[in-house]
């Protein structure tokens, strides 16, 4: 086997890991300095870290774009997929092995665009992922165009007298949508976000997180100052989570006030992985023999005769 | 088949809605449990009631190749199918039709007409479908068999609905039987008795059956004719035999899901057609980067895009071939049969798990939507299963990379859960250890090193793969050639031919990639007349070949209007091409379905 020269080599440790630094992947991010991913890595670690999960049982699963990098800097098994492909393959890993916790992430373009019809039926199925977005509001690795929630009459390259397109809400689509956990955080805020994880990733449920993660290179409009002049934290306000009508008022919120924090969540409904026969009081399928019993084989047979 | 054994052709036409997949199931199951082989072909349209269907089983002692070229029993359930198939109806056929409702046409000469008063013979039943049930006691009188072999049929086919259904059926079906006793002419001989017993199988039941058998724990499908037959049977049989079915919201999810599932060491395909496979196709990319092995199943149709949904055609060759951007090999193979799809399958999934790439099987309407007999020794329920360079019990031993530069191209697969092999598997290109060499890193010593070993260990694995062979004489006036599942109307062809002095051979390809080019040239290499057989326009395979191997077929027989080939239309062809020298010759479809 020859050694890369590129990759620092990583041993996995075969006990907990003692600082969140261990969650460190093989190479350093490449994002750009002070991008808001290098929080939302740091808060993901972190929160991996408190809730004592060991490397080998995380599965960090991607779709394309500047944040759908994070697997590659992560000390997790990861899958680094297609541009908006991240739910459907972390849903068919999760069901082929749902003793891993599996958590996909992404950006904004990558989930809400070119991925959108799979967060909606991945909400609706609550199956028990966690989903980060980092939500830019703009197309950063293909340097500065709109996004589905970039501001109307926002100036990009792709749209150089103003977008006449309105942004979608991810918050209130996710909610009507299903999911059962849904979220807000704001990079610039890693401890409130380290929360926000730790709740999404112990749900049972589908679990959505968008947080703001701004991009200093190619939205402008969007940077750390417009966000913390802003943001406003749902638990400073005596928001009730269970109640999906007021947490769909707090997600339309966009002015002088914009709100973070825990927006709904509800236990009452079982998850996917819960409820879906096949693995119910049986070991992950993964872990099954392959083929089929004589008896198996024998009614079929049978009932072709 | 020759001429002296049972060759007989029953077809059962009406509208959509009529109910006609029900006689046809009785029969099938009538005919397989007495030994008989059966071949049938259910032309029908896109329409859920009305349109026009026409079901065609044909019935022999030995192995059935085609729903063959004539019809000897025609059962008209209302006045279209009369109109329309009076006239194919040929010396010694019977057509029977609900005398209250259809006007019978002017038949050939020998042409026996048999009306069924539904009405007086049900008793004024008010079940809709009373003159299938009718239809099938006199059809059991013409062919000669006891009553009791259709009693026993409706029972267990119609247990479930109750005694009470089972009865009044029984009871229409005996006074068709007894109508037909007193007033039709049976057909000459009775039906024989085979030697034992035959199962009942449709090519979809035979692909899903196979991914079962071979160790599939995973499925997943977007609804799309004529691939849904396979998503049926995993639905009905998923739970019991511990295999996971998924309905997704559309093929890129289904895809990807497949992907995901596979990636964590189950076995794990996934089925559709042609307009289903386009949006696969970037998945499939993603398969053979980061080297998760899995199945795709396209059941090709009648195209380009929506095209005619319940027609069959081999349009999609070229798309299998090309499915995906960028410079990568796939498995392809394209089944002869049902019972070649049922074996494929697990051929395939070896394959793929040890070349940890993705594999392609290409059925199409005909295969897939077919009802066939098979005898059940023929079917392996215990393939061998190899899988591979996957480890599931490893043993940490320092720092593992997920993909090892090898002699063989082959890295050994560690799928997540296990300690000490944490990786990361990129869709982007990565080095041995998967970082990616796409963004920061890039490196073109790497990304070298990285395309010759995916390309080297899908080459030691293909090289396993048995060449085709020539079937029939060495010398022929006429070697025909095709893929897929035109192996048994081609070799039926060529029996009528050679009873008519004109010696045929055939060379049937299974396998499009790995492409035997050495092999086929050689078999090629003293053929007087090559001439291509293909569901299509364009020719996808006579192209393919002709890149592959630089030959140049003399003639095609090509057919495009959605109905597949029946033996004459190869026949009459091979007929046409040696008297005319004709470059491409277009069979006409005569019955209209």
């Amino acid at each position: 086997m020859s050694q890369s020269t590129l990759a620092t080599p990583i041993t996995e440790l075969p006990r907990t890991p003692s600082a969140p630094k261990e969650y460190k992947g093989r190479v350093a991010p490449d994002w750009c300095p002070g991008c808001g991913d290098f929080g939302v890595l740091n808060a993901l670690q972190r929160a991996c870290f408190e809730l004592g999960l060991m490397p080998h049982q995380l599965l960090v699963v991607s779709g394309i774009g500047c944040s759908s990098n994070l697997p590659g800097y992560m000390n997790a098994y990861g899958m680094h997929t297609l541009h908006g492909r991240s739910l459907p393959v972390a849903t068919g890993a999760k069901l082929a092995n749902h003793e891993l916790t599996v958590i996909a992430t992404g950006g904004d373009g990558d989930g809400y665009g070119i991925g959108g019809n799979h967060l909606m039926h991945t909400a609706r199925r609550n199956i028990d992922l966690t989903y980060i977005v980092m939500d830019n509001q703009i197309y950063g690795l293909t340097t500065g165009q709109i996004s589905p929630t970039s501001r109307f009459d926002m100036k990009t390259k792709s749209t150089p007298q103003g977008s006449v397109e309105w942004p979608i809400n991810p918050l209130t689509s996710a909610i009507m949508n299903g999911a059962s956990y849904v979220a807000r955080g704001f990079s610039g805020d890693p401890k409130h976000l380290t929360e926000l994880i730790k709740a999404g990733i112990q749900h049972e449920g589908f679990a959505l997180i968008d947080v703001f993660s701004p991009c200093v290179t190619f939205n402008l409009d969007n940077d750390f100052p417009f966000f913390k002049e802003r943001v406003t934290k749902l638990e400073d306000e005596g928001h009730d989570p269970s109640d999906w009508k007021s947490a769909c008022e707090k997600a339309m919120e966009w002015g002088e006030t914009i709100y973070t924090g825990l927006f709904f969540r509800s236990t009452d409904r079982p998850t996917l992985d819960r409820l879906e026969p096949v693995l119910q009081n049986a070991p992950p399928l993964a872990r099954r023999p392959l083929g089929l019993s004589d008896d198996q084989a024998q009614a079929l047979m049978r009932r072709m005769m | 088949m020759s001429k002296d054994t049972l060759d007989l052709t029953i077809a059962v036409g009406g509208a959509a809605g009529q109910g006609i997949a029900t006689p046809g199931n009785v029969l099938a199951r009538i005919f397989a449990r007495r030994g008989l082989h059966l071949y049938s072909y259910n032309a029908h349209q896109s329409i859920i009631r009305g349109g026009h269907i026409l079901l065609m089983l044909r019935i022999g002692e030995q192995e059935v190749l085609s729903h063959g070229d004539r019809m000897d029993l025609l059962v008209c359930l209302n006045q279209d199918t009369m109109d329309r198939h009076l006239r194919h109806m040929g010396e010694g056929s019977s057509v029977l039709y609900n005398s209250d409702a259809v006007e019978p046409g002017e038949p050939k000469a020998g042409v026996q007409l048999c009306p069924m008063p539904v009405k007086e013979l049900s008793h004024d039943s008010k079940n809709k479908v009373i003159q299938n049930t009718l239809s099938l006691g006199v059809m059991m009188s013409l062919l000669g068999l006891e009553f009791g072999v259709l009693q026993d049929a409706l029972k267990q086919m119609l247990g479930k609905k109750g005694d009470h259904v089972v009865g009044e059926n029984v009871v229409v079906a005996r006074a068709g039987f007894d109508h037909a006793s007193r007033n039709f002419r049976p057909l000459p001989k009775p039906l024989p008795q085979g030697p034992k017993p035959l199962g009942v199988w449709a090519g979809n039941d035979a692909i899903a059956l196979g991914g079962a058998a071979a160790g599939v724990k995973f499925y997943a499908a977007y609804p799309m004719s004529p691939a849904s037959g396979v998503l049926h049977w995993m639905a009905q049989n998923g739970r019991s035999l511990g295999i996971m079915v998924r309905q997704v919201e559309d093929e890129i999810g289904v895809a990807n899901m497949t992907i995901g599932a596979a990636h964590m060491g189950v076995r794990a395909m996934c089925a559709t057609s042609g307009g289903g496979f386009a949006l696969m196709t970037e998945a499939i990319g993603s398969a053979a980067m980061m080297e998760i092995p899995a199945v795709f199943i396209n059941v090709m149709r009648a195209g380009p895009s929506t095209g005619v949904p319940t027609k069959t055609e081999q349009g999609d060759l070229r798309q299998v071939l090309g499915a995906s951007q960028g410079d990568f090999e796939r498995f392809i193979v394209a089944p002869k049969s049902a019972l070649d799809a049922f074996d494929s399958m697990p051929e395939l999934f070896n394959l793929v798990d040890r070349a940890q790439c993705p594999g392609i099987l290409l059925s199409d309407l005909l295969i897939s939507e077919g009802t066939f007999s098979f005898d059940p020794d023929d079917v392996k329920l215990h393939p061998e299963i190899d899988r591979g360079a996957l480890v599931l019990d490893p043993s940490p031993n320092g720092d593992y990379h997920r993909y090892a530069d090898t002699k063989t191209g082959i890295s050994p697969r560690v799928p997540p859960g296990h300690e000490g092999f944490v990786h990361v598997v990129a869709t982007d290109e990565h080095d041995e250890a998967g970082t990616l060499i796409s963004d920061e890193f890039t490196n073109p010593l790497i990304r070298r090193r990285m395309v010759e070993k995916r390309a080297r260990k899908f080459e030691t694995v293909a090289a396993d793969i048995a060449p085709p062979e020539l079937e029939g004489p060495k010398t022929a006036e006429v070697t025909l050639v095709g893929f897929g599942s035109t192996y048994g109307v081609i070799r039926e062809a060529i029996a009528q031919l050679a009873d008519d002095g004109v010696k045929a051979n055939h060379l049937a390809i299974k396998w499009i990639v790995p492409f035997h080019a050495e092999a086929v040239a050689n078999a090629l290499a003293k053929a007087k007349r090559i001439v291509i057989v293909e569901n299509n326009y364009t020719g996808q395979f006579a192209q393919y070949m002709r890149g592959e191997t630089g030959i140049t077929a003399h003639a095609h027989i090509r057919k495009y209007d959605g109905e597949p080939f029946t033996p004459h239309h190869v026949v009459e062809g091979v007929r046409e091409i040696l008297a005319r020298e004709t470059p491409v010759y277009v069979p006409t479809q005569e019955v209209m379905v």
